[in-house]
């Protein structure tokens, strides 16, 4: 059976998606920094699943060892997920220019990086698909949180971009947007119960679009209707929200 | 957020710690005066809650399985229905599983949890080979059968310790169905009858309509069944329905019980009849509705579950049935049950005998009622079950559980009452 290809294996999501995968049958790529640290997850997949799962080491901001580690894959996979993502409170990502540049690095520069690559491969092969996590937070700047949520639009807006063009060779590109999910990153928020999502759900929504081969998909739905609301607040007033 | 129990009573603020390695919860151990572990929130009271929380479910790798003996490895964190997922494909079941596989292996410990087979298998503790568990002072014990520790802990409430990783040994299915027989019966003592007659088969379940009065007090359909062994093993858990609120707290009044309960009546055929059923349908019927528990309104539920000695069983349930009908505060659920022989565990709920469990909205008059049964279960040398309880007074806990002093004792000598304690340990001082 195929490979999927997880980049940022090391998040919550990430973890409940290869499970996820590996649960349908798939055997895994789980590529991250410090992989030597995935071997629980590993070991777990192989126990409940019975597929094959091997560790990459990889590091999504040394854009130069990309290609290589793409060609160094033995068996190309049928699909790649980018899940990695960095968040660090606004604040500090004003203030500290270094911290602004690894958002924009890990959520936008790195995952175009690696994207290309693969995009290249899947539309010369006229096979494969691709999921990238960005998040609703692309969807509007907001004072709270629009260096983290720049580089997601920015993202966001690459991946449509990408899904119109590999949509001749048969390859799609599903977007996420997830809200808000109960995860090591938000473990000290207080998040609204019935906007958060557990990472098991989203990533089973994720399989199921990605099978589907839809195009965008918000986890938990009722983000799109909460969106839609917050997207169409004229900017006069919205300036002035605190949201 | 805050984390609440099944029944969604009481609702208090905590915090959570969530378990993800055995380092940073030592560390938290360490400088935490007081807390409880935490599963899946599957017991419907107070068991799981206080004001700091460990927070288990999190914690969920699968280690190992050996093909040969059929024991599986994992982390305490690991839902039953993780479980299945990967095993009953592969011709492997629980030995013993509760009424639903939303729990983790770690709350089946510590509720020592029973399942339709406990006349034939026991409690779950039978299954656990061993496990290891995080003490007060952060050090980690590995725990075999039949350790003081082990007969503390199975049953224990997460008064011992945090349960980190278990051996449980599954067993081998060649089905994926059950051949499912229901009897239908009109009474107590037809309900009695036909669990003795059925008892050769190892899994058996009744519900009984506890609105029905006088003569037809005790009236149930009783399932009972074994797998099926025709090699199909293609399982895969069904999408769930949900319920995505709470229900207005009118919509469960006498009236809708009585239609439920006549509905469910209504459709089984008198007498015997014989289905082939799903794992899902037979073991789990209420995990096809996800959060059901909010049928009963956002002031939330609780369950009611004794069990009596055999030889007081009849006398006893005729008794307590009938002040249940008086009352008229019916329950969807009345679900009966016989068990076999009780273990050697200090707080396991289980003697051999009949138990009942029933569902009640919380609402004025509840607790009065649920006292009145209480001095029932206590005149008939019963004990109740803790894993559903938010309210016993520590006089009729004690009363059912001879062995409490010895949990008390144990945990003293072992400094781990001033570590972890729940509402429910401390309302009924274990
Ligand atoms: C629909 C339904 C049907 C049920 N049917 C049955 C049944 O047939 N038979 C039966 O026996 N029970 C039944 N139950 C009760 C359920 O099986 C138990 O309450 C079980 O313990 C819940 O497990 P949990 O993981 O959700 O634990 P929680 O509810 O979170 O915790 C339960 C107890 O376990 C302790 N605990 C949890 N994890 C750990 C750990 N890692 N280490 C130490 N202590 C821990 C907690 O402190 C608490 O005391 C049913 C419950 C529901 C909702």
């Amino acid at each position: 059976m195929s490979y999927v290809l997880i980049i940022g294996a090391k998040s919550d999501i990430a973890k409940e998606v290869a499970r996820t995968y590996a649960k349908n049958g798939y055997n895994l790529y789980l590529a991250a920094r410090e992989s030597s640290s995935l071997e629980d997850l590993k070991q777990d997949i192989e126990v409940r699943s019975g597929v094959h799962v091997e560790l990459k080491e990889f590091d999504i901001t040394a854009y130069e060892t990309h290609e290589n580690f793409y060609s160094e894959l033995g068996e190309k996979p049928l699909g790649a997920i980018v899940v990695s993502g960095y968040m660090v409170e606004q604040k500090l990502a004003q203030k500290d220019w270094n911290e602004s540049l690894q958002t924009i690095n890990v959520n936008y520069t790195g995952a175009v990086s690696i994207l290309n690559i693969i995009a290249n491969d899947f539309e010369r092969e006229r096979r494969g698909f691709i999921v990238g996590v960005s998040s609703v937070a692309g969807d509007r700047g907001r004072k709270a949180n629009y260096i983290y949520g720049s580089s997601k639009a920015a993202f966001t807006t690459y991946l449509g971009g990408l899904r119109n063009r590999l949509y001749e060779s048969g390859v799609n590109v599903l977007t996420v947007k997830p809200g808000f999910v109960n995860t090591k990153m938000t473990e000290n928020l207080d998040l609204p119960e019935k906007l958060t999502a557990e990472p098991q759900d989203v990533a089973n929504d994720i399989y199921n679009a990605q099978q589907k081969g839809r195009n965008v998909l918000y986890t938990k739905s009722i983000w799109v209707l909460v969106m839609l609301i917050i997207k169409h607040i004229p900017e006069f007033m919205f300036k002035k929200m605190s949201i | 957020m805050s984390l609440i129990s099944w029944g969604m009573y009481p609702k208090i603020k905590n915090q959570k710690f969530s378990l993800r390695d055995r380092a940073s919860l030592s560390e938290y151990m360490s400088n935490t005066n007081e807390c409880i572990p935490f599963g899946n929130g599957r017991s419907y009271g107070d068991s799981a809650i206080n004001e700091h929380i460990v927070y288990v479910k999190p914690y969920n790798n699968f280690l190992n399985f050996d093909e040969n003996t059929g024991i599986l490895t994992c982390q305490a964190g690991v839902l039953l229905s993780e479980i299945l997922d990967s095993f009953v494909p592969r011709g492997w079941f629980l030995k013993v599983t509760p009424g639903t596989k939303l729990i983790t292996v770690g709350g089946a410990i510590a509720s020592d949890v029973h399942g339709k087979n406990h006349h034939i298998e026991g409690c779950f503790s039978e299954c656990v080979e061993e496990f290891s568990i995080m003490l007060e002072d952060g050090t980690i014990k590995a725990v075999k059968k039949g350790d003081g520790l082990f007969l503390a802990t199975c049953g224990g409430m997460g008064l011992t310790g945090v349960i980190l990783e278990a051996k449980v040994s599954l067993k081998k299915i060649n089905s994926k169905f059950i051949n499912q027989t229901t009897i239908k019966t009109k009474n107590l003592k037809e309900t009695f009858e036909a669990f003795e007659n059925n008892k050769q088969l190892p899994y058996s379940v009744a519900w009984i309509d506890c609105l029905a009065k006088d003569e037809n007090i005790g009236k149930c359909l009783l399932m009972v069944g074994d797998f099926a062994d025709d090699g199909n093993l293609e399982y895969k858990s069904k999408k769930k329905l949900s319920i995505p609120f709470n229900f207005p707290s009118f919509a469960l009044n006498t009236l809708s019980v009585k239609a439920f309960n006549w509905l469910y009546y209504a459709k089984a055929p008198d007498g015997i009849s014989k289905q082939k059923v799903d794992i899902d349908t037979f073991f789990y019927p209420l995990d096809a509705i996800g959060n059901w528990n909010r049928i009963y309104g956002k002031n939330g539920f609780t369950q009611y579950q004794f069990i009596l000695p055999k030889e007081n069983s009849f006398e006893g349930l005729q008794e307590i049935l009938g002040e249940i009908s008086a009352s008229g505060k019916g329950s969807f659920l009345a679900v009966l049950k016989l068990y076999g022989k009780e273990n050697k565990n200090y707080l396991s709920f289980p003697i051999e005998g009949y138990s009942l469990a029933l569902d009640f909205k919380i609402e004025d008059g509840l607790f009065e009622l649920l006292d009145k049964l209480d001095e029932i279960v206590v005149k008939y040398s019963g004990r109740i079950y803790l894993t559903k309880d938010v309210r016993v007074s520590k006089e009729t806990f004690e009363q059912g559980y001879p062995q409490i002093d010895k949990f008390r004792e144990f945990r003293k000598e072992n400094n781990m009452d001033s570590k972890f304690n729940s509402l429910q340990s401390k309302r009924v001082e274990i």
